[in-house]
């Protein structure tokens, strides 16, 4: 066993940190330190970057357009990315649409599609949950019958997270009510322009708009887009999951809000020492990044493992629950490390271009909104309860 | 031994718990801690008719209650009711008054009482963090009055008070209990600078600065450098009624869930059929009754020896800072996507519970100080 990365991976990650050193918009970075919100703009003006390098689409092949990189290369990226401030990639596309199209998309499709996600003429959102189907996913309602060369499709998504953005959404919809839930669910894309669309924003408990209501009434969508088979949609969305495995664990947004905790408890003095010198709280600090140094090895031993495809639900199931419970507890100790100055909230201070004076510590306007914000990671894209079912089902089969 | 309300702290148990039933739904709640100063002066007349203000001082300073219990009992509802009127700034500015000010002095309480002063005391400082004994802010013999100098941090309702409490050092080292002395300050004396702002929870505090203030010798309340050990029994009245309002947050987010876990289907069942959300259910459940005793057990404390007391209040306030992010985070996780919503009320309990850490001690600072003073007392 030999725990240090190789030459090219340690050659790699120089050439990673000099692009971004060199990219990296300062205006960015600094939004994202302060967790300022980030505008279409702002994030359409990381992508375009990256894609101008060929670095956007991290884990497609080559022939698409893609890096082709290695696991370990994309987590390189993921470290760097995040210890340098840098947005993060908007997935909904690129790493969730993508792949589905890749592998059961028609040749149309992926000649029409996939350009655009790279090259940022497509927004996507992703239209899975329903107010009453969320863990319970197959149970969705949103009906889609076929009319001619249409499908008619009626029914509510919800949660979809930036579909505020998005011209375009991927969703799951109900084709047939026979047999098992799951085996009438199609894969549909939609155009966010049709006629019978509404969008309605949630407001979530911190104030900010994140996410969506969408509301389908009679919205005619050819039949050309519906992807791979009928009722077949299921399959497709299940691929999904088991495919996205790196970067779950999300190790190099830990270690950056780690650097964030630490920076804010050297600042900050109980009795004129550095809070980072307070045994209780300097011993949270321990914890949490010993869990962190842990998770990032068993986030690259099980990436690297040679039976990992194999075995990528229960995977990935694991790496993020672990993944989150640390970023959860880490945004914890950034809000507990303030003191009293978590208590103000400007929430003008979080939005671009403002100019005033902070009160308390410079980046302490965004720290105790975003804690609470990110309670949402252990909820969404399959709650950390139904991960644990995950695990005791598909590992123990209990 | 005895654990139930006397029949007047029933009453008023009743008296608020109707009150904010009847007109003080989550909307208005909103709507109120939106506006400019974050809390209604309309709605704070009522509180002081219906002498929820009267409750929180004893009858020799012109209320009729004042007790450990009667602070629990006000500010459990208080909790229940998300309510964001300057009741906690009362309790601190007024008792501060109560315990060291003279006859003239301790005039303003009736106004305080009548709903009429907001009092607010002005301690924490941009470096203290919760350190009680943290002074820095500068009061100097000036002919018969002072001049203060320095800055207070995050003073509860400090840009809404009329009267301002503030702690100074007229005497030894940033850090000594002794050379602490506390003043009245009108909020509108030349040379004070309120920044007002909201807090994350729907509360509403400010930055305050003091440049050159000159006040008159009447200012001084009580001994020069010896207002310490009042000024901790004040936080520790302050402490108390913080723990006791998370304990009403917290039952509303029990309540609220396990009302959710009964009606919310997935699977072809309530969610409250799954084991791995019972238990923890159940685990909240016993959490939050330990946290009620351990503010019971502070709040019968708070007449007893300066030990007792202390070590009593860190007890509860270090509790219910760590039950009450337990409960927080749970109640939201048990959920699912619409606790993390602006619209359902549980978000708010939950931003509540969690920032009530942030005030007057955490968790950490808490259970530090009960270390020490245990150690100290040799109990
Ligand atoms: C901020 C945010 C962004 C989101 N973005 C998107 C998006 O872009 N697109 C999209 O389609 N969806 C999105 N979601 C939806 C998300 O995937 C769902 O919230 C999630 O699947 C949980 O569903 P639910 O909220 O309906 O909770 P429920 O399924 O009702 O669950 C409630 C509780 O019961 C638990 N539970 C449920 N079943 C079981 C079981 N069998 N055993 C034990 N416990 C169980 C859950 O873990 C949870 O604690 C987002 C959600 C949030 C909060």
């Amino acid at each position: 066993m030999d725990i240090s990365y190789s030459a090219e991976d340690l050659a790699f990650r120089e050439k990673v940190r000099a692009f971004l050193q060199e990219r990296l918009p300062r205006t960015l970075s600094e939004k994202v330190r302060r967790n300022q919100h980030l505008s279409r703009d702002d994030m359409e003006q990381w992508h375009g970057i990256l894609n101008d390098k060929g670095w956007l689409a991290q884990d497609w092949p080559k022939e698409h357009g893609g890096a082709g990189w290695t696991t370990v290369q994309q987590q390189i990226f993921e470290d760097e990315a995040a210890a340098a401030n840098a947005p993060r990639i908007v997935p909904f596309g690129l790493k969730m649409l993508a792949p589905v199209l890749m592998k059961f998309g028609s040749p149309e499709q992926k000649d029409r599609y996939l350009p655009r996600i790279l090259n940022g003429s497509d927004w996507w959102c992703q239209g899975y949950s329903e107010p009453g189907a969320g863990s319970d996913l197959a149970s969705l309602k949103t009906r889609a019958v076929r009319d001619g060369d249409h499908y008619v499709v009626n029914g509510q998504k919800t949660w979809t997270t930036l579909g505020q953005h998005a011209n375009k959404i991927f969703c799951l919809v109900r084709t047939s009510t026979e047999g098992k839930p799951q085996e009438g669910i199609s894969f549909l894309l939609i155009d966010m322009d049709t006629p019978g669309i509404t969008i309605r924003p949630i407001i979530l408990l911190e104030g900010t708009h994140e996410v969506n209501e969408v509301f389908f009434d009679d919205v005619r969508v050819p039949i050309e887009n519906l992807v791979g088979e009928e009722n077949k949609g299921w399959t497709y969305a299940k691929y999904l999951l088991t495919h996205e495995r790196t970067n779950i664990a999300g190790v190099g947004f830990s270690r950056a809000a780690l650097a964030h905790v630490k920076a804010i408890a050297r600042d900050q003095k109980v009795r004129g020492r550095p809070l980072i010198n307070d045994p209780l709280f300097a011993a949270r600090i321990a914890k949490v990044e010993m869990e962190l140094a842990a998770l990032a090895t068993t986030n690259l031993r099980v990436l690297s493992a040679p039976d990992a495809a194999a075995n990528a639900g229960p995977i990935s199931s694991m790496l993020k629950i672990k993944g989150t419970e640390i970023r959860q507890e880490l945004n914890d100790l950034a809000r507990r490390a303030l003191g009293p100055y978590a208590l103000p909230f400007v929430s003008e201070a979080l939005e671009p271009g403002w100019n005033g004076e902070p009160i308390g510590p410079e980046d302490a306007a965004g720290v105790a909104a975003d804690y609470f914000n990110n309670r949402k990671i252990s909820i969404y894209g399959g709650s950390n309860e139904v991960q644990r079912n995950i695990i005791s089902k598909m590992v123990m089969g209990l | 031994m005895d654990f139930s309300l006397t029949d007047e702290q029933r009453m008023l148990k009743d008296t608020l718990a109707r009150f904010v039933a009847d007109n003080y739904g989550i909307e208005v709640r909103h709507e109120i801690a939106a506006s400019p100063e974050g809390f209604s002066r309309d709605i704070w007349s009522q509180f002081a008719e219906l002498g929820i203000i009267g409750a929180l001082f004893a009858e020799a300073d012109g209320g009729f209650g004042g007790g450990g219990f009667d602070l629990s009992t006000v500010f459990e509802e208080i909790g229940r009711g998300l309510v964001v009127e300057p009741l906690l700034a009362s309790v601190l500015g007024g008792n501060a008054i109560a315990s060291l000010g003279d006859e003239a002095q301790k005039a303003r309480l009736e106004g305080v009482i009548a709903g009429e002063t907001i009092v607010a005391l002005a301690h924490g400082e941009p470096q203290s963090r919760y350190d009680h004994v943290h002074v820095e802010t500068r009061a100097e013999r000036d002919g018969d009055g002072w001049r203060l100098n320095g800055e207070k941090a995050v003073v509860l309702n400090g840009d809404s008070a009329g009267t301002l409490v503030v702690s100074a050092r007229t005497g030894g080292e940033v850090w000594d209990e002794e050379g602490i002395s506390l003043f009245l300050v009108p909020a509108n004396a030349e040379g004070v600078t309120a920044r007002g702002y909201p807090t994350i929870d729907g509360l509403h505090a400010a930055e305050i600065a003091f440049e050159a203030v000159t006040l008159d010798g009447g200012a001084l309340l009580g001994r020069e450098g010896g207002a310490f050990p009042a000024l901790e029994e004040t936080l520790a009245r302050g402490a108390l009624a913080l723990s006791a309002e998370a304990i009403g947050a917290m039952e509303v987010c029990r309540d609220i869930t396990i009302e959710y876990l009964k009606t919310r289907r997935q699977f072809g069942v309530p969610i409250g059929k799954f084991q791995a959300l019972q238990h923890r259910m159940a685990t909240l459940l016993m959490e939050i009754e330990q946290a009620r005793s351990s503010v019971i057990n502070a709040a019968g404390c708070l007449n007893r020896s300066r030990e007792e007391r202390e070590l009593a209040v860190s007890a509860a306030k270090a509790m219910t800072g760590r039950i009450g992010r337990m409960v927080a985070e749970e109640a939201i996780q048990m959920h699912g996507g619409i606790a993390m919503t602006w619209e359902y009320s549980l978000g708010h309990y939950a931003k509540r519970l969690v920032m009530i850490d942030h005030q007057f001690g955490d968790v950490d600072f808490h259970t530090a100080r009960y270390a020490e003073i245990a150690a100290v007392a040799g109990v």
